[in-house]
């Protein structure tokens, strides 16, 4: 009998010895380089300590990740930490009850959650109304302005000295066409980040009432003065040739590597593939518009943050808790900044990167973290939010397309714009 | 004739059970979700849902991009399946003459269809994409003002060119088949009558071909509405403005991408007794006619 006793416990204790260690499951969105970062970050942590194990999941492209994970929510089973780029940010928020705020987690897990020593332009993005840092800032980007330097020099532009606001930019632009440098002189990826999300925090105007809807429902101001004159602008160089789209993402980065065009805009994480493609290229700062009163002001980053589902055990929470913490620490941080190409999230490892003589030989990595830190963001400069960002970009990018076709003109697409979009958030926000 | 009984009630119905488990499965499950969200207005969480009734289906079908999207659609699959079909027969004609190698040309024309839609996409993308297309910048060098991401017109015809193609193989099998059961006598007779070539196919092989070319035309116009998906998702997207966005496009893009799920639901209910309306027609229109000949 008493063996028997002995049996059954020694049974009973086995499956408890062996799920010591507890499982966060993290679904993710990096591929390439990115992806082996993860990796190395998720194997790093579960090497630093025996209590638990990280394990990364892969589960495609950013829309299909959230996608993913929403799904995975409604059956029951969602991954108790998950990767959500900056345009889900609204839906995340939107969904009190699915997600626990990652500054909740921090103190529950005992760790001191000290909110100043993040980036104040990042930790303001991905915090509530109130102030309450929601999700964990992972990888952050911001746009930045490529050019050729061999096509410059052809043109006879300055080859040291990269144009620095929009104007400089078109002329520049037309002279590269022009001269026969290249047959394109400007092209940009994701037109509706770069060209009124952060266009409107650069040049300090409003994107949507309400602080882009960082502080309630937003009502869009993509139709105002500022904004028509830029995509008129912009129209006018498509018809002479001299911009060229490239597509709804990051597709125009094709265009640039290849030759095709001399300057483009997009975001610093773009950097891996220009460097792969071998051209002799330059780096500026994001231009902005030169009419616009205080321009330049800051950016807004894009990128993505890491969720944390609600609804798991303490056990669970616990890990999270100290997983976030082993991603806050400065050598991390640097690590992922230097291998990776966004930006590092607190400002021991921007500190300490910077002391470690990175910048003097990597100028242009920090490019994009100055001109997102250089001024106190103002309202128009801590991010925008919508219930339904996604489908606002829709909206945004088939109205620039029609006008860049020379179906319409620029009033006439920002005006369209508004005023679906408007509907739109009224319809998601069920007004 | 006699009708053959199973001695066991159970028997029958245990060897219909794998089809039916996934007939209920795959269909029936996922349709009756379909019909219970098309009546409810939710989060995309599920965290909160209200009974709407039939509001979502009288908000899709008021919604201009709808209304676009379904133009689109019967415009693209007029053409899609008007060509598949027509290139499909001229090419089953032509390798009928062929008298040397037949197979090996049945069997070339053939591969297409292996090809996954998502991949033909793909395909056409990398020889027609402005930026890095291969046959993109011949075009231009012809002076072709090349540019599908901003010319609907030309975003158009790159995925019914896509979708096309793809379809072209399977067409092609049944038009050999339908062509191979026409009785060389017929055509004999109407060579000995002074017939031409071309006057013997209009007045005694096309007509012979009506039962596969119905059935084809169902079958085409299901596959533009429903299987060019994957085409459509990786050439264009549903762009410019929304040019080339289809039903089957917008239901995903609603669902999937803006996270409406109500609407979503709806479009596709909608979808939903299209295809049924679809297939019934199909089923009434064959079977009268499948015996003549």
């Amino acid at each position: 009998m008493k063996t028997v006793k002995l049996v059954v416990a020694g049974l009973v204790a086995l499956p408890v010895a062996a799920q010591a260690q507890t499982e966060i499951s993290w679904w993710h969105a990096m591929t390439g380089a990115n992806s082996e970062v993860v990796e190395k970050m998720a194997a790093d942590f579960n090497a630093s300590q025996s209590d638990y194990v990280v394990k990364p999941v892969f589960k495609g492209t950013y829309p299909e990740t959230l996608n993913a994970g929403i799904a995975a929510f409604r059956a029951g089973q969602a991954p108790d930490i998950i990767q959500v780029f900056d345009v889900g940010t609204g839906v995340m928020m939107g969904a009190q009850g699915a997600i626990k705020p990652v500054a909740e987690v921090l103190t529950e897990a005992g760790y001191t959650f000290d909110k100043s020593a993040y980036l104040p332009g990042i930790v303001g993005y991905y915090s509530s109304p109130s102030g309450e840092m929601l999700s964990f800032p992972y990888n952050s980007s911001s746009p930045i302005l490529y050019y050729n330097k061999d096509i410059f020099e052809k043109a006879g532009l300055d080859v040291d000295n990269p144009p620095k606001t929009w104007a400089e930019v078109w002329a520049a632009a037309r002279q590269i066409k022009s001269s026969g440098a290249a047959t394109c002189g400007y092209t940009s990826t994701w037109l509706t980040w770069i060209h009124t999300e952060n266009f409107a925090a650069w040049n300090n105007v409003s994107w949507a009432s309400n602080e882009n809807g960082l502080a309630g429902t937003p009502e869009l101001a993509v139709d105002g003065p500022l904004f028509v004159k830029h995509f008129q602008e912009m129209a006018d160089l498509a018809k002479e040739g001299v911009f060229v789209y490239g597509g709804r993402t990051s597709e125009a980065k094709q265009n640039f590597t290849s030759g095709e065009c001399g300057i483009l805009t997009e975001s610093s994480g773009g950097l891996g593939d220009i460097v792969k493609a071998g051209i002799n290229y330059g780096i500026g700062q994001l231009p902005y518009d030169d009419t616009a009163e205080g321009a330049p002001q800051n950016t807004v980053p894009g990128g993505a943050s890491l969720w944390v589902m609600g609804g798991k055990s303490d056990e669970v929470y616990k890990g999270v808790g100290a997983f976030f913490n082993y991603l806050s620490q400065t050598e991390v941080q640097q690590f992922l900044h230097e291998q990776s190409g966004y930006l590092p999230v607190t400002m021991a490892a921007y500190e300490a990167t910077k002391a470690s003589g990175f910048y003097e030989t990597n100028p242009a990595r920090e490019v994009p973290i100055t001109q997102m830190m250089g001024k106190e963001p103002t309202e128009n400069s801590k991010g925008v939010r919508a219930p339904n960002l996604p489908q606002i970009r829709d909206i945004l990018n088939e109205e620039f397309e029609k006008m860049l076709a020379g179906q319409q003109t620029a009033q006439e697409a920002l005006t369209a714009a508004a005023t679906r979009g408007n509907a739109a958030i009224r319809e998601a926000t069920g007004g | 004739m006699r009708r053959t009984v199973f001695p066991h009630k159970l028997l029958p119905w245990l060897l219909l059970a794998p089809q039916l488990a996934i007939t209920l499965i795959f269909f029936y499950w996922p349709a009756a979700q379909a019909f219970r969200q098309s009546v409810l207005r939710e989060d995309p969480f599920g965290l909160s849902s209200t009974f709407v009734g039939l509001a979502n289906f009288r908000k899709v079908l008021n919604d201009p991009a709808y209304l676009n999207a379904l133009q689109v659609t019967v415009i693209f699959s007029v053409l899609v399946a008007f060509f598949a079909m027509a290139i499909a027969l001229f090419l089953a004609v032509q390798v009928e003459k062929i008298i040397r190698g037949k197979g090996f040309y049945r069997t070339l024309m053939i591969w297409p269809y292996a090809v996954a839609p998502a991949i033909a996409g793909m395909l056409w993308l990398f020889m027609f994409n402005p930026s890095f297309g291969t046959l993109a910048w011949p075009l231009r060098q012809m002076g072709i003002n090349w540019n599908p991401l901003l010319d609907g017109d030309q975003a158009m015809a790159l995925v019914v060119a896509a979708a096309t193609w793809k379809q072209i193989s399977y067409n092609f099998l049944f038009f050999v088949a339908g062509l191979q059961a026409i009785p060389k006598s017929l055509l004999e007779a109407a060579a000995i009558d002074g017939a031409t070539k071309r006057r013997a196919f209009w007045t005694i092989v096309f007509p012979l071909l009506t039962p596969t070319t119905f059935f084809l035309l169902v079958v085409n116009t299901v596959y533009a509405l429903f299987d060019t998906f994957g085409i459509i998702h990786a050439v264009t997207s549903g762009g410019p403005g929304k040019a080339t966005e289809t039903l089957v496009y917008k239901v995903y893009n609603d669902g999937f991408v803006n996270l409406i799920m109500g609407d979503s639901a709806a479009q596709s209910v909608i979808l939903m007794v299209i295809v049924i309306a679809l297939t019934a027609f199909q089923f009434r229109f064959i079977e009268k006619r499948v015996h003549y000949g």
